[in-house]
């Protein structure tokens, strides 16, 4: 842990100059690690690329280049974006810039715990179940994870491709907003991406918007603090002159087990690609390939990383592809169906980002509590919907972020509700 | 019920190593992990998805690439232009 950096929120830092001038002119910026940046160690938080220097820049690293940003730092995150702490990274884990005996959240906590602490005003995060907002509500700072679709993820290496974004995270909704404004073009190095600009000036006015408030965001294993925080928030919403309606989701019941199913699917064949070959730690090429692929392999990833490879193949192999990968691509139909019926209804779904404050380091050691702490986040991944995660109060001085998610491609919507509520408690 | 020998079997399968208390270990996580998933079971059927996003396509040019030694520039072993790799048989 260097002494510039006591969160231990980056794990390379660098100084990549602008190539061009623009809307992001004299700032700087953190990027995760796990988004390359050509001539800059890109590691995702693993022994296994250790060393490796991407031959190329991520499409959003492109743009905030060319929109005048210098780019100071990767930041720390769990490996491969796999966990909720940064505990999982093999750089040891950050810290929270509120409460450094906790953790910042994950995976992009060192995005967080350097935005959090001031260290910078904007990072670039990814969330494939949360990792975005989880980290900006345990720091108390803005995350968006935007629609699918809407940032290219051209140079973000991969975990679970039909879930993951890139996204903004920083200290104000307004700066949210501007990021996303210069990593949302069209890239055609993304089959899934969508010309779908985000040119937007975030608006206050939040009247007359529908604002549906699930119950189940507020049930079982949610604090009872942090959820009276949200109805707080959500409160005042209301007296901004949003209409608020009780509404319910069903299938919140399957949604995680959906998720941890395909992300662990999609992550055992992303990363097979891990074979000590063409890049990452050398593998012996006078072993026999198996053995020098399973050795290396062993010494270059973490235990959740194994972990989640081993289940996600047990997932596809013969015999339980039908009971566990078919049954979770149809419970994720399920999750689009419920957000398409809700969003015939109202505008937005409100609830809180997380269930609690940030753990201590050290108290999610059991993977399947860790787990279903992502029970409020992964529902937006699963329909590729938007969704921000904004600072509404505190908890024992620790933050808690009020989560709004709209429609695909409303991003707008989202931001617009959330810089609303900002105005109104600054 | 997942047993020791199913994760020794399916570690084989992903190509990842692991120790002996590993398997202890991993064993009872993945019990408890799929126990969990076993909620599955009880998703109703037949229900349309929603909202779906399909690929978008492109014309297929050829645009410039990488140049060869950048491209092979991350392994560790190399021959001319050729990247050496363990033996298979």
């Amino acid at each position: 842990m260097a002494t510039d950096d006591p969160l231990n929120a980056f794990i390379t830092r660098c100084h990549i100059p602008p190539s061009g001038e623009g809307r992001l002119s004299g700032l700087t910026i953190a990027v995760k690690d796990n988004i390359s940046t050509r001539g800059v160690q890109t590691t995702c938080g693993s022994q296994i690329l250790k060393g490796y220097v991407p031959p190329y820049d991520a499409f959003a690293v492109e743009r905030l280049k060319a929109e005048g940003a210098t780019i100071i730092g990767k930041t720390n995150m769990d490996e491969f974006g796999m966990g909720n702490t940064t505990e999982n990274s093999a750089y040891g884990p950050a810290l929270n810039p509120v409460d450094p005996t906790r953790v910042p959240g994950g995976s992009s906590g060192g995005s967080g715990a350097a935005v959090g602490a001031g260290m910078i005003p904007l990072a670039l995060g990814t969330d494939t179940g949360g990792s975005i907002r989880c980290p900006a509500a345990f720091c108390g700072i803005v995350g968006l994870k935007p629609t699918y679709g809407r940032v290219s993820r051209y140079g973000l290496i991969a975990y679970a491709n039909s879930l993951e974004q890139i996204g903004p995270m920083a200290r104000t909704v307004g700066e949210v907003s501007l990021l996303m404004s210069v990593i949302s073009a069209y890239d055609p190095r993304d089959s899934t991406a969508q010309s779908r600009p985000f040119d937007h000036t975030p608006s206050s006015d939040v009247g007359g918007c529908r604002i549906g408030v699930v119950e189940e965001f507020f049930g079982e294993g949610v604090d009872h603090r942090v959820a009276s925080t949200v109805f707080s928030a959500i409160e005042r919403l209301e007296e901004l002159g949003a209409e608020i309606v009780s509404c319910s989701m069903p299938s919140m019941r399957y949604a995680l087990a959906a998720y941890y199913t395909t992300c662990m699917s999609e992550a055992s064949s992303n990363l097979a690609r891990y074979d000590g070959i063409r890049y990452g730690l050398a593998s012996d090429d006078r072993k026999q390939w198996h053995h020098a692929f399973q050795e290396e392999r062993q010494q270059g990833f973490g235990k959740e990383v194994r972990r989640r490879i081993m289940l996600g193949t047990f997932a596809l192999s013969t015999g339980y592809y039908g009971k566990y990968y078919v049954k979770a691509q149809m419970a994720r139909a399920n999750v689009r169906a419920d957000f398409a019926r809700l969003f015939s209804d109202v505008d937005l779904l409100a609830g809180p980002t997380m269930p609690t404050t940030a753990f201590h380091l050290g108290e999610k050691s059991d993977p399947l509590s860790s787990y279903l702490a992502d029970i409020l986040t992964v529902p937006a991944n699963l329909a590729g919907v938007p969704a921000i995660s904004v600072p509404c109060g505190t908890v024992e001085r620790l933050p808690v972020g009020l989560q709004l998610m709209g429609r695909h491609f409303e991003d707008e919507r989202v931001v617009d509700a959330a810089f609303a509520f900002e105005r109104v408690v600054s | 019920m997942i047993e020791r020998k199913d994760v020794e079997h399916i570690a084989e399968l992903a190509d990842i190593g692991i120790t002996g208390e590993e398997i202890e270990e991993f064993t009872h996580q993945f019990n408890a992990i799929l126990e969990y998933f076993d909620i599955l079971d009880q998703v109703p059927e037949g229900t349309e998805g929603g909202t779906v996003i399909y690929n978008v396509l492109r014309e297929d040019e050829i645009t410039p690439s990488l140049p060869l030694h950048e491209a092979i520039g991350n392994a560790h072993s190399c021959e001319e232009e050729f990247i050496r790799a363990p033996r298979v048989m």
